[in-house]
């Protein structure tokens, strides 16, 4: 399995999904992937690390989505790779147009940081296949713009293709149906603001982002078998 | 990335500066009008400055000489004083001097750290003034060649009841906050506390901690003649001239009107900037390199050429600029953030210059090392200003204050600590007490902090230290800042001991050995005799305790003048202490971890409520003196607490500080989720008095049951005294003193107070 951790200038989170993505895919080589790359063959999971891209300015993620590796994270996930952004990441998508809607200013206008019940409301994903159905998870949440916002019209879209993913326990930011991440209709690319890359071990305070790698590697392993039959 | 300017746009803004330049004074100017004093020269030095030239400098001289002659470049009041510190020690392997010290961790490893104010600027702005006060002590720690992977702050601020003391609070918080997240480095602890003292002029102390290879130690130093010097960063306005003056004088009605001397940070320029330096450090082609901190170009390249005992002609055209028209005084002088000044070899500049193209910074040649000892600026062509680097770095005068012990002092001897009328209603004293926000929770703080980037923080804000983990190591780094400034103003020799004690016995809390200090040195104005006196005696004390416990000074930073209308701030030394978690299996931390566990008291209390938590709280005074740390007895305990933590025999450990025991036990409470009932022998004390007393050198363990005995007679060994005081469990915090009913509260209650007194007076 070949991971692709995309790099911006202003990503800081790109070594804790290295590092998490190495140690928790034994099989894998994980590779950090600067903006300018035009091109993503090759690449089964393209990571979209935190941070502040481009510095946040503007808007979150609104700068980013302009960096020429962005057309090639478009022309990767239209083939099929997986694609998963995290905060700021998950900012990028939208702003993107890979994933629907957008984060705006949390409701306490405050930057938030700690760590965070996370509902999985949806387990048959490729991303949350080792959870169990609206199992509660422990992973932190560090943003100031992570209030999910989309229309009516969305929203019903998001529910009723089953593309809302994740759930605060605890709406921390005032996200719409305390939603913290989603996918996309097609089931490859996932957004979500809390940080699975920081819940790896005991010693961080939680292990259970574990389980989304292991998740995405066996829902590749299975792709990998059936494509060499 | 900036365009390259066309030659006639070249000759404009060449053009606007020489014609902004004849409008600044000549020197006759400066020496008949005596300009040289608004820029807090005196008469005595100016004469010296003469001197030193061999004729009356020009207007961009005496600018340079006055920021370079400044308490805050040269530490003219306070260097005596800074001497009297060890610095030494077998881990040492950069003490003060360079841009941050740095200590040995083994395998070839080295931590980095430093602490430094930023007091004056977030007074009258409090975001950006906080923001780039981290900006800057980050920059302190790469120029260095280490990777930062820590941030921490002391802060102090007047009361929240005032509005303006909340503005304050408010935005050095997101000021901290809004740096640290972008650049991506965890903010993982701090102290704030809340006095009248600090009312308009709040502290704003930053500490940033990096770890560095050995092989990859950096020095600021300009060395090889003919060398070109490398400008990186951003361009240069006009911002935070005069910084490191206006950081050297009281605060008052008319510093609102320096506010263009704070400058405005970009923690995303400086991700690029630290990336792109960190990555040419490791190239290994970097001969010297040196952030542009206080007084900006300056100071860096006067440090840079005077370490290699050589000199510098700097080219001020080529300097980057982002307004029209600046004169050789404003560049020198300004306090842009985010830039640095390198030396390389002159056929090392493609891969340099390949870095920092890739990365998006302005790396510019602006300058060459000299062989003649003089600090030389051109600029048209033209030389503008021509000094010996020598006097600007070492001629300094230095100045031995007169001291005098202050009048509240003496009368405060007098003040018996023990005869307040006896509190009854204890629980209504905790409430109070945790209430109060010194003692509070700071979760509304920490919050805002992106406290988990990196991934490696096993120990978030909250605890009695950070703890963060050495990628690739079963290593682990603890680190606090500590200080209790109304202990300081009470007593400031012991004030100092007890601040060096603190942090050292919250880094054994928390299972690490602790390695070294970095102090700031936050006064009033040095030249009140009463002021020096203070500083004197919190530096004798903080010598004492750093020589007894083995905690070397590897660097800080003195900010003097910290006054305003009413007076000077509590005398506040503090301490940033890092040590060294020698496996992450003794990572330890305050909160109560299992029902049944034993808890423990180590040391001894006394009835010793002078500048508690308590006194000011209950009683509504800070008088008497504060409580007494002897330092044999300091050192036995953390012996006996560390080794007993290493031997895995104890659940959790926190220190008795604000608040003591009946805090201490509070907290450990809500920490860990889980109650505790207690019974307490304190002969010959009243409950109210036992509780709150601050005495030293006490630490509260849980072990489990079939460790008591253990850790019991380990502390025997040490001739630390125990006293079993109860067994966690429950939902209740239940204390007994002397076989009576003192405290009984429920665990939510009492979390409830202490957790919603911040956001509640935010509200």
């Amino acid at each position: 399995m070949k991971v692709a951790v995309l790099v911006f200038p202003g990503s800081n989170c790109d070594w804790d999904c290295v590092h998490a993505a190495e140690e928790t895919l034994a099989e894998a080589t994980v590779e950090r992937v600067w903006h300018t790359t035009e091109d993503l063959t090759g690449y089964d999971l393209i990571m979209v690390p935190g941070g502040f891209s481009y510095g946040d300015y503007l808007r979150s993620g609104a700068i980013a989505r302009f960096a020429p590796v962005m057309n090639a994270v478009a022309k990767a996930a239209d083939k099929g790779a997986y694609v998963l952004g995290i905060c700021n990441g998950f900012q990028i998508l939208t702003e993107a147009g890979l994933l629907p809607g957008a984060l705006r200013r949390n409701t306490g206008l405050k930057f938030r940081c700690h760590h965070s019940k996370l509902r999985v409301v949806q387990s048959n994903t490729a991303f949350t296949s080792e959870y169990g159905q609206d199992e509660v998870i422990d992973i932190p949440i560090a943003h100031g713009e992570g209030n999910y916002y989309c229309d009516e019209q969305t929203l019903e879209q998001l529910k009723r293709n089953n593309q809302i993913v994740f759930t605060y326990e605890e709406n921390p930011n005032g996200s719409l149906e305390h939603i913290a991440g989603i996918i996309n209709e097609q089931g490859n690319v996932l957004g979500m603001m809390p940080h699975p890359e920081r819940a790896v071990s005991d010693l961080l305070g939680s292990k259970d982002g574990v389980r989304m790698f292991q998740s995405i590697m066996k829902v590749w392993r299975e792709r990998h078998a059936t494509n060499v039959n | 990335m900036q365009r390259t300017l066309t030659k006639n746009e070249t000759d404009a803004v060449l053009e606007q500066g020489k014609a902004n330049m004849l409008k600044e004074p000549s020197a006759q100017q400066i020496a008949e009008e005596r300009i040289y004093a608004s820029m807090g020269v005196t008469d005595s030095e100016y004469a010296h400055i003469c001197e030193l030239l061999g004729r009356q400098p020009n207007y961009t001289e005496i600018g340079v000489f006055s920021v370079m002659w400044s308490e805050h470049c040269a530490y003219k009041n306070s260097k005596p004083l800074l001497k009297r510190f060890p610095t030494t020690g077998e881990r040492v392997l950069v003490g003060p001097g360079e841009g941050a010290g740095i200590v040995d961790i083994g395998d070839g490893q080295a931590v980095c750290f430093k602490i430094e104010s930023h007091n004056h600027p977030s007074a009258i702005e409090p975001y950006q003034g906080a923001a780039t006060g981290v900006g800057g002590i980050i920059r302190d720690i790469f120029s260095m060649g280490a990777r930062p992977i820590a941030l921490l702050n002391s802060l102090r601020f007047g009361q929240l009841t005032d509005e303006r003391v909340r503005y304050l609070f408010e935005h050095v918080v997101s000021g901290i906050a809004g740096y640290g997240n972008c650049i991506g480095i965890p903010t993982v602890g701090g102290e704030v506390m809340f006095d009248a003292s600090y009312e308009g002029n709040p502290l704003v102390n930053a500490m940033c901690v990096g770890l560095i290879d050995h092989q990859d130690i950096q020095s600021g130093v300009a060395s090889g003649i003919g060398n070109p010097v490398y400008y990186v960063g951003p361009p240069t306005g006009r911002d935070g001239i005069h910084g490191a003056t206006f950081a050297s004088e009281e605060l008052t009605e008319e510093s609102e009107a320096k506010r263009p001397a704070v400058q405005v940070g970009d923690p995303f320029m400086e991700k690029l900037v630290m990336e792109s330096c960190l990555e040419l450090i490791q190239s290994g082609i970097v001969i010297g390199i040196q952030d542009m901190g206080a007084a900006g170009l300056t100071c860096s390249s006067a440090e840079m050429a005077s370490k290699a005992g050589n000199g510098l002609e700097l080219h001020l055209d080529e300097v980057p600029q982002r307004e029209r028209g600046m004169t050789p005084y404003e560049m020198m002088l300004s306090e842009s953030q985010e830039r640095m000044l390198f030396v390389i070899e002159e056929h090392n500049e493609p891969i340099a210059m390949e870095i920092f193209n890739r990365w998006g910074v302005i790396c510019r040649q602006v300058g060459r090392v000299t062989d003649d000892g003089r600090l030389r600026l051109t600029y048209g062509g033209e030389v503008v200003a021509d000094m010996p680097v020598r006097g600007l770095v070492d001629e300094c005068p230095v100045y031995e204050k007169p001291s005098q012990v202050p009048a509240y002092y003496t009368a405060n001897e007098q003040v018996d600590t023990t005869n307040y009328p006896e509190v009854t209603d204890v629980n209504d004293a905790l409430f109070k007490v945790l209430g109060s926000p010194t003692v509070a929770s700071k979760e509304w703080v920490y919050r805002q902090y992106d406290s988990m980037v990196r991934a490696s923080t096993a120990v978030a804000p909250g605890s009695d230290a950070a703890v963060v983990m050495v990628r690739g190591t079963r290593k682990a780094l603890a680190m606090t800042t500590d200080c209790n400034g109304r202990y300081a103003y009470l007593d400031p020799y012991m004030g100092g001991r007890i601040a060096v004690a603190e942090a050292a016995r919250n880094i054994v809390c928390s299972g690490a050995e602790p390695l070294a200090i970095t102090d700031n040195l936050n006064f009033g104005n040095p030249e009140k005799p009463e002021n020096f006196w203070q500083m004197e005696q919190a530096v004798d004390g903080m010598a004492e305790a750093c020589r007894h416990l083995s905690t070397p000074v590897i660097g800080g930073n003195v900010s003097l003048y910290n006054e305003n209308a009413k007076g000077a701030i509590y005398p506040t030394p503090v301490v940033g202490m890092v040590g060294l978690v020698h496996d992450v299996d003794h990572i330890t931390q305050q909160g109560f971890k299992q029902a049944g566990d034993i808890v423990l008291l180590l040391g001894t209390t006394k009835a010793e409520l002078g500048g508690s938590e308590f006194q000011t709280v209950i009683h509504g005074v800070t008088e008497g003196r504060p409580p007494v740390v002897d330092l044999d007895v300091e050192q036995r305990l953390q012996r006996a607490v560390l080794g007993a933590i290493q031997a895995g025999k104890v659940q959790s450990a926190h220190d008795a500080a604000e608040g003591g025991i009946a805090v201490a036990i509070t907290e450990c409470a809500i920490s860990g989720g889980i109650g505790v009932t207690a019974d307490w022998q304190v002969e010959g004390m009243r409950p109210d008095v036992a509780l709150f007393s601050e005495s030293q050198s006490r630490i509260v363990l849980s072990v489990a049951p079939e460790h008591e005995e253990a850790v019991v007679e380990w502390c025997a060994q040490y001739e630390v005294p125990v006293q079993r005081l109860g067994v966690v469990g429950g939902d209740r915090i239940q204390l007994r003193v002397n076989g009576k009913d003192a405290i009984d509260v429920t665990r939510y209650e009492a979390e409830r107070v202490w957790k919603d007194a911040i956001p509640c007076l935010m509200q």
